[in-house]
């Protein structure tokens, strides 16, 4: 299996994902340049982490013209697993590959923590390796965070399972306290129809190994190993 | 530019819609209170994109302006826009 992670310029999570993808989660992995035209042979794709773009406009708004993105969109609509990380969500989101959008934290701060996180919907393309329930404690870094849908938008992503994370406490209580970015519903992670495009705030390809503080991303990242029947 | 067209002005003003939180906005009036401006009541932050348009009337500028700000400059999920348009001015800008 070879997973490709897009470099925009200004990411910042590539390189983190392209080694730790490859480290431990032991899968081929490949570089994709932002100004690249072709996908083949790629078997899932992740927008990394960073500030594409320096965030001009808002966060993720440039990234969606660049040439790349005409083949993930196909991709997305062939059914690729194709997951957003952090700033990768937002460019997912400013690409109308999934709903809703992300606004400042409610704190006006970078927030740079560990945050625990509950799987509402375990059978996405990049969570079938979790169980509805499971708490994750993986690593945040991001300005703009705050999940944001209006009521009509909520209803919806509720009603069809599209909500994939939500901010909890350690046990696994969805509570405002634990909700520190703000966002609507506490909402984490969402997913589109099919399940295999996933976006998520927090930061799983951080999180893959003991030596840096905790494996719980690896936990995730490995629902995509099975996802079209493929082992690494 | 062709002698039936003229430059424009189109001013989109982008603001956070109803609903959404503008924690930028209410640090803002943190700060007035704080400057002693006890009138001030709730604050929006947004923000204003000037373009120069070419166009042959207002009214295409103006239609221009909308699907710059339906396709890019505003995101209809967080925001809504206003327009205006005038006319270019020498040495303005």
């Amino acid at each position: 299996m070879q997973i490709g992670v897009i470099s925009f310029p200004g990411s910042n999570g590539d390189h983190d994902a392209l080694a730790n993808l490859e480290a431990d989660l032991g899968v081929s992995v490949r570089r994709v340049d932002y100004r690249e035209t072709s996908l083949a042979g790629l078997d899932a794709l992740v927008l990394p982490g960073g500030f594409s773009y320096g965030d001009a406009l808002r966060c993720g708004a440039i990234s969606r013209f660049a040439p790349v993105m005409g083949e993930v969109q196909k991709a997305a609509e062939s059914g690729m697993p194709i997951l957003g990380i952090c700033n990768g969500f937002q460019v997912l989101c400013e690409s109308h590959l999934l709903p809703g959008a992300l606004l400042r934290n409610k704190t006006l701060r970078f927030h740079c923590f560990r945050a625990n996180i509950r799987i509402e919907n375990a059978s996405t393309a990049w969570t079938n390796a979790l169980e509805e329930g499971q708490v994750l404690n993986l690593p945040i870094a991001h300005g703009e965070g705050a999940y944001y849908i209006d009521t009509d938008g909520l209803s919806e992503l509720e009603s069809n399972g599209q909500v994939v994370a939500r901010y909890c406490e350690p046990d696994g209580k969805v509570s405002d306290s634990a909700n520190e970015n703000g966002s609507v519903a506490n909402i984490a992670a969402v997913t589109n129809r099919q399940g295999n495009v996933v976006g998520l705030m927090p930061h799983p390809e951080r999180a893959t190994n003991d030596l840096v503080g905790g494996a719980d991303g690896l936990k995730l990242l490995r629902s995509v190993l099975s996802t079209k029947g493929v082992l690494a | 530019m062709s002698d039936s067209s003229k430059q424009w002005i189109v001013e989109a003003e982008i603001m956070p819609k109803t609903g959404v939180n503008d924690p930028q906005g209410d640090a803002v009036l943190s700060g007035l209170k704080l400057l002693g401006f006890g009138e001030a009541g709730r604050v929006r932050v947004g923000k204003l994109i000037r373009v120069e348009v070419e166009a042959a009337n207002e009214d295409e500028a103006r239609q221009a302006g909308t699907r710059m700000c339906d396709q890019l400059l505003a995101n209809p999920v967080i925001e809504e826009y206003t327009l205006n348009v005038m006319p270019a001015q020498e040495g303005r800008g």
